[in-house]
C-alpha cells in the first residue's frame, strides 16, 4: 500500500500510544503534564519514557491545566522546546494561557484528545473543546486516525518553529475513537524523525539568549494592535509552511499532507465535509454507495486554522449538493463552526453547491455507515427539492424526526 | 518617540532593549505639578529619598529641580518636605 522511503516499524498502538511515540522521538526539553480523560494515557506513556531514560525531557507534574499551560509557556519563553497535552475541560481551564502562548509567539505543540466540554459532564468525543478556541491564535490540525495523529504531531513541531510562523499548534485526535482504539501505525526510525524535526535554536529565549529581554510586558493602545497584526501575518505565513512541511514529510516518510484530503470527490455530484475519525467511516460509506452507482465523495479537513477557504471552495464548487458535518455546535450561530466558515468562503462564488449543515456526534454519539448514507441521501433530496439548503440541523437527536 | 509599524517591532510584545523604561515618558499622567521654592529649600533631600519615581534631580548635594518627563505628580515630596517649600500646582496653570 505504502512505499515509505524509510524503514518503518509497524506497531499496534492506541492513539495515545502513537502520540507518546511522536513525543518520544521529538524528545522535547520540557513537558508539563496533568491527567484528564481521554488524554491521560498519552502523558502516562510518555512519563514512562522519561522514567526509563528514553528521553531527556524535564517532566513537570503540575497541579492543574492552567499550570500545565503556564509551565509550558514559561519553558518555551526560556528557550526550551516545550509540549503539553490535554482534553476538553483541561483545555478550558488553560484558556487564559492558551491565548497568551499564541500572542507571545511561542511554538508550543500540544496534542488535544478531543472530548465534549461539560456540561452535562461527558468524557467522549466531540470537537467542542478545540472549536471553542478556534480564535485563540493557535494553528489547529485534526487527525483521522492514530497514524495521522503521530504524523501530525511530528509535523507540528516544524510548523510551529518555522521562523515565519512561531505560533503554537494543537493537534486534535478524537477521544476514545482514536485515543483508545488500537490500530496499526507505522513508526519511522528515531534518527529520521529527529533529523526531520531538527534541533531547536530559538531566536529569543530568556535563558538561551545572550542579551536581556522582557517577555509579556503591558501593551496598550499604542502597540497592542500592531502585535495582533503580526499574529495575523504569522497565521498567513503558516499556510505556506504547512504545505511545505507536509510535502517534505511525504518525501521523507511516504505520506504527504495538505490542508485536506479528498476521496472520490473529483467526479462526485454529492459531497460531504468532515473532520476527524468520521472521515474514515465516510470513506467506507462512499465506497458502498459508489458500488450502487451513486456519485458521492468526501473531503476530510485536516487544517482548520488557518482556514483554507479558497482551496476548499476550489475542491468543492463542482458539486450539486454538499453536507457539512460539525462535531460541535456554535450555539446561537447559524450552524456549526465549520459550516459557517465554509459557507462564508463560498459567498463570492457564482457556481456553488447547495449546502446544508448537520451537527452530529456530540458527546461521543455514534455515527455509523447507515447514518452517513442517510446524510448523503438527505444531500440528494436537498438537490432534488431545494429543501434544507442553507439549514443547520442536529442529526440523531431524538425528538426531531 | 515616533510610533513604529507592525513590521518594525519585535514579535510577541518582546522588549529586547534593557533599561528602556526611561524612554517611556510618564510625566503626562500628572495633574498636579510640584514647584520648589529654592529660597526656602534646605537641601535635606527628603524629597529625593521619598520620590517613588526617582524624579527629584540632585546635583552637588543640592536639590535642583524635577524630571518632569517622569514625575507623575503624586505630591509625596510636598507632603514630606520639613520646611514646606514644595507646592503642588494644577497642570492647567502651565498650559
Amino acid at each position: 500500500m505504502l512505499s515509505a522511503p524509510v524503514k518503518t516499524i509497524r506497531m499496534a498502538l492506541t492513539g495515545n500510544d502513537a502520540g507518546a511515540e511522536a513525543m518520544r522521538q521529538i524528545d522535547p526539553d520540557v513537558a508539563a503534564v496533568f491527567p484528564i480523560t481521554p488524554q491521560t494515557e498519552l502523558m502516562h506513556a510518555f512519563a514512562a519514557f522519561v522514567a526509563n531514560g528514553k528521553v531527556s525531557t524535564e517532566l513537570v507534574t503540575v497541579e492543574s491545566e492552567h499550570s500545565a499551560m503556564s509551565a509550558t509557556v514559561g519553558a518555551s519563553a526560556a528557550g526550551a522546546r516545550a509540549m503539553t497535552a490535554t482534553s476538553a475541560n483541561g483545555l478550558a481551564l488553560m484558556w487564559e494561557i492558551v491565548y497568551i502562548a499564541a500572542s507571545l509567539r511561542l511554538p508550543i505543540v500540544m496534542p488535544v484528545i478531543n472530548r465534549a466540554l461539560s456540561g452535562p459532564i461527558n468524557i467522549h468525543c466531540d470537537h467542542s473543546d478545540m472549536m471553542g478556541c478556534r480564535d485563540s491564535g493557535w494553528i489547529q490540525i485534526y487527525s483521522e486516525n492514530s497514524q495521522e495523529e503521530y504524523d501530525n504531531i511530528i509535523q507540528a513541531v516544524r510548523i510551529a518553529e518555522h521562523p515565519d510562523v512561531l505560533l503554537p499548534v494543537m493537534v486534535g485526535s478524537d477521544g476514545f475513537i482514536i485515543s483508545h482504539a488500537m490500530e496499526v501505525v507505522d513508526i519511522y526510525p528515531d534518527e529520521d524523525v529527529k533529523k526531520f524535526v531538527g534541533d531547536y535554536n530559538p531566536k529569543y529565549g530568556l535563558l538561551t539568549g545572550k542579551d536581556p529581554m522582557t517577555v509579556g510586558p503591558l501593551d496598550l493602545q499604542d502597540y497592542y494592535m500592531e502585535h495582533k497584526r503580526q499574529q495575523a501575518e504569522a497565521m498567513k505565513n503558516a499556510r505556506k509552511v504547512i504545505l511545505e512541511v507536509g510535502k517534505e514529510f511525504g518525501s521523507k516518510f511516504g505520506r504527504t499532507y495538505g490542508y485536506f484530503d479528498t476521496y472520490k470527490l473529483e467526479d462526485a455530484e454529492y459531497g460531504m465535509v468532515a473532520i476527524g475519525s468520521t472521515a474514515g467511516t465516510a470513506k467506507v460509506t462512499v465506497d458502498r454507495m459508489r458500488e450502487k452507482g451513486e456519485k458521492v465523495g468526501l473531503l476530510k479537513l485536516r487544517v482548520f486554522r488557518p482556514f483554507p477557504g479558497a482551496e476548499l471552495v476550489h475542491a468543492l464548487k463542482h458539486l450539486k449538493g454538499l453536507t457539512v458535518l460539525d462535531r460541535s455546535d456554535s450555539f446561537g450561530a447559524e450552524g456549526g463552526p465549520l459550516f459557517n466558515e465554509l459557507r462564508a468562503s463560498f459567498n463570492e462564488e457564482t457556481h456553488k453547491p447547495l449546502i446544508r449543515n448537520f451537527i452530529y456526534g456530540l458527546g461521543g454519539r455514534d455515527i455509523n455507515l447507515e447514518d452517513l448514507e442517510n446524510l448523503f441521501r438527505k444531500t440528494m433530496d436537498m438537490v432534488k427539492t431545494g429543501e434544507g439548503a442553507g439549514s443547520s440541523q442536529y442529526y440523531g437527536a431524538r425528538g426531531d424526526e | 518617540m515616533s510610533l513604529k509599524t507592525w513590521k518594525e517591532i519585535p514579535i510577541g510584545g518582546l522588549i529586547l532593549e534593557a533599561g528602556n523604561a526611561e524612554s517611556y515618558k510618564t510625566g503626562d499622567w500628572r495633574s498636579q505639578r510640584p514647584i520648589v521654592d529654592h529660597e526656602k529649600c534646605i537641601n535635606c533631600l527628603t524629597c529625593w529619598i521619598v520620590c517613588p519615581d526617582s524624579s527629584v534631580i540632585v546635583k552637588d548635594e543640592k536639590m535642583i529641580g524635577y524630571d518632569y518627563d517622569h514625575c507623575k505628580g503624586c505630591g509625596i515630596c510636598a507632603n514630606e518636605c520639613p520646611v514646606k517649600c514644595i507646592t503642588m500646582k494644577p497642570e492647567s496653570d502651565f498650559r
